[in-house]
């Protein structure tokens, strides 16, 4: 199910948090407007860390992780770091790296299978990509941006991407994602999609600026309709599938 | 690198527009068009409605603060205007297109739609036209309302003068004036004694007509001006210009008796010397030793001598003899040969002349020619006096006479035609007059048929009426001078476009 809100009137949700299927971070807000949207949703099920990263709250931008692991920046205090550890379930693994490149939200876009990463990345970055999040890793461009982490989000149900994203293209992502994908805007047109929203397999938060059209494209490209758990059941759907993984 | 490289194609997919959900190529607002423009109305800011100022007199229209700008309804001037008009909006957006939407031409209303583009939300540039109104407000400009007000209206005069008792001077003008089209902005031409008036809405225009005179014929001016009307608060003043312009009184074919002073100033030139050509210098022809000199307007006022005897006293002479004493010489463009002539005057045969005379190129035994009688002349002339020891020729001939020949042609229109201006003419004067001044021109014409150097500077139209009768081949002997066809030009057929300034002068 996706939801629409806002952090400190800026639609751009996909900065200020980040969602996977294990846990959630969330910036560290003036109200706990946008803490509160998250919990409700996601309460019993995973926890919400509030956190900053590098002293920032742009904390969606700074780290890459999924279910297995969670990459930060160097920038990265030790006190956030050890925040990090103790809050997050003991199967995440959170490791730190030297790298040039400390926007590892812009830089990497994963989901619990594939990562798709900048193309200028280290070598060794890659590799320890590969091992702490158990992911593999494509070297890839997006409507022929380098940065992929901010033009694309994916789950592992599908995966929404730079609206200017040539067909060949999306066949090549897709084959090697192996998840259905779609071009498409987010926040009323806006092309930078992993900025305005962020999603794991079963909800999406979306900014408030989202217009119907492109939620129901979200909705159903990311399989969230019949994904559990969701509180509202809607009768035209056939089923309700139990397990989410 | 090789240059045939595999490079994918590339197509572009759709997106669905982010607020109808309609498929669409990707745009750099990613709404699709209609979406975008609910959304975004470039033309927003911009006026619909102007008034503009203008007068049904002459069809012109306002463009603030004070130029009137002459142009016709759906004309490439009015457009220009029109966008001019909406400068500043147009500022804002970039001005693809412009045309006009037909209206109702007496409804006071023009429509112009404009195609404007501007770039909106992230890039996108959108291209969007509109439609203004300009509501026409009738009001007279300054020029029509003066006129109106009073028709005889004039801030500078021009006063034309020559002192002499023929016009030939100013027929010759007229046609030099209209060639060149001097007196384009004149309001009005007023035939006086002695002259022409030329009045002028505008002091420049006055200046630029006296240069012109300047430049064709030998003049000297002055200028004054008339306190109109003064207004205190803006220190401004309103002045009426007159210039007086006066033409020497040395005109073609007259005979001169040259000043001492002048005649050794130019090289002791005989005393009596005819003047061949007048534009702004005057050309001075000793007839016995064929020298020409040449006078310029400044050296001619400064001694500003008059003529001896004009045109008006030439006589007829009959030639009996002619023997060359000279070879042909060239003097100054015509050829001229110095001869041994036994002559008597027409009115006389019983006084025989032996006369030298520089006309041996074109007279024969038999011919009659035009000159001046100095033998009868009573002439009371200060300069002449002022030569002791002079000896006056008995007669000096001037140009051949074909007379004879015009009798038979008498009444038969020419080939050629002139215009004339429209000019005022003072009908105080009378009867007399009217008829002195249709012979006057008709020697002029025929002045103009003689010499070809005159017709140089002036503009000759063909007559349709007329038809070249068969007796005009059979004439033996040598023809009459007549303007050869080529020299012509077609008459223009300007009947709607001609002002009433021109018109046909037989």
């Amino acid at each position: 199910m996706a939801t629409r809100l806002q952090f400190e009137n800026s639609c751009e949700v996909g900065v200020f948090s980040k969602l996977t299927n294990a846990y959630c971070l969330v910036a560290i807000g003036g109200s706990e407007n946008f803490y509160s949207a998250f919990e409700s949703e996601l309460v019993d099920v995973i926890p919400v860390v509030k956190t900053s990263i590098a002293g920032t709250r742009i904390i969606g931008r700074l780290c890459a992780g999924n279910k297995n692991g969670l990459l930060v920046p160097h920038t990265t205090t030790d006190q956030e770091l050890q925040h990090l550890r103790n809050s997050l379930p003991d199967q995440v693994v959170v490791q730190r790296i030297e790298e040039k490149l400390s926007a590892l939200g812009n830089c990497i876009a994963c989901n619990d299978h594939v990562a798709l990463t900048h193309t200028d990345l280290d070598r060794e970055t890659e590799e320890i990509i590969a091992d702490v999040l158990g992911v593999e890793v494509f070297r890839q461009t997006i409507a022929g941006n380098i940065l992929v982490g901010s033009y694309c989000a994916f789950s592992n149900r599908g995966g929404l991407v730079h609206p200017h994203t040539s067909i060949e293209d999306l066949d090549e992502l897709s084959t090697l994602l192996q998840v259905p994908l779609v071009a498409g805007t987010i926040n009323r047109g806006s092309e930078v999609i992993a900025a305005g929203m962020t999603v794991n397999d079963w909800t999406a938060f979306c900014g408030s600026d989202t217009t119907a059209t492109e939620l129901s494209v979200i909705e159903s490209v990311f399989k969230l309709r019949e994904a559990q758990p969701s509180a509202i059941v809607d009768e035209m759907r056939k089923s309700l599938i139990d397990s989410y993984v | 690198m090789a240059s045939n490289m595999f490079v994918v194609p590339q197509t572009r997919g759709t997106v669905l527009c982010c607020k109808c959900g309609i498929s669409m190529a990707p745009n750099p607002a990613n709404m699709c068009v209609t979406c975008l423009r609910s959304e975004v109305d470039i033309t927003e800011g911009l006026r619909k409605h102007v008034t503009i100022m203008h007068c049904p007199e002459c069809d012109s229209y306002l463009q603030p603060p004070r130029t009137w700008i002459k142009a016709q309804l759906e004309s490439k001037e009015l457009l220009t205007f029109c966008v001019k008009r909406l400068e500043t909006d147009l500022k804002k957006v970039r001005l693809v297109n412009a045309e006009f939407i037909w209206t109702e031409p007496h409804s006071k209303r023009l429509k112009v739609k404009l195609k404007v583009q501007k770039e909106v939300l992230n890039g996108a540039i959108l291209e969007q036209s509109y439609v203004v109104e300009y509501v026409q407000q009738d009001h007279m400009c300054e020029s029509c309302t003066r006129i109106q007000a009073n028709p005889d209206q004039w801030v500078a005069s021009v006063q034309l003068r020559q002192r002499v008792t023929h016009r030939r001077t100013f027929f010759y003008l007229e046609q030099l004036i209209l060639k060149h089209d001097a007196a384009a902005h004149a309001i009005k031409i007023k035939q006086m004694d002695q002259g022409i008036d030329f009045f002028f809405a505008n002091r420049s225009h006055a200046v630029k007509f006296v240069e012109f005179l300047g430049k064709v014929s030998p003049t000297k001016s002055r200028h004054d001006k008339q306190l109109v009307s003064h207004d205190p608060k803006n220190n401004s003043y309103n002045y009426k210009y007159t210039f007086s312009v006066e033409i020497s009184p040395i005109c073609r074919e007259d005979l001169i008796c040259l000043p001492p002073r002048v005649a050794t100033s130019l090289g002791n030139l005989g005393p009596l010397v005819i003047c061949t050509k007048v534009t702004n210098n005057i050309a001075l022809l000793d007839p016995l030793t064929l020298r020409q000199c040449f006078l310029d307007t400044e050296q001619y006022w400064r001694h500003s001598f008059k003529s001896l005897l004009g045109s008006r006293q030439l006589v007829e002479y009959d030639v009996f003899n002619i023997e060359v004493v000279s070879p042909e010489y060239n003097v100054g463009g015509s050829k001229y040969v110095i001869a041994d002539a036994e002559v008597a005057r027409v009115s006389d045969y019983g006084k025989l002349f032996y006369i030298r005379t520089h006309l041996g190129h074109i007279l024969k035994p038999g011919d009659r020619a035009l000159g001046y009688d100095l033998y009868g002349a009573n002439s009371n002339d200060i300069e002449l006096d002022k030569y002791k020891g002079l000896v006056l020729p008995e007669a000096i001939l001037i140009k051949k006479s074909y007379e004879e020949k015009r009798q038979k042609k008498r009444g038969k229109p020419r080939p050629w035609k002139l215009k004339s201006l429209d000019m005022e003419v003072d009908e105080s004067r009378g009867r007399a007059n009217e008829q002195k001044m249709d012979s006057e021109y008709e020697e002029f014409l025929r002045d103009l048929e003689e010499n070809p150097e005159l017709r140089f500077n002036l503009s000759l139209y063909r007559n349709k009426d007329y038809q070249p009768s068969e007796m005009v081949s059979v004439s033996d002997g040598d023809d009459l001078p007549s303007v050869p066809l080529e020299e012509l030009l077609a008459d223009l057929e300007l009947s709607e476009q001609e002002d009433g300034e021109d018109s046909m002068r037989e």
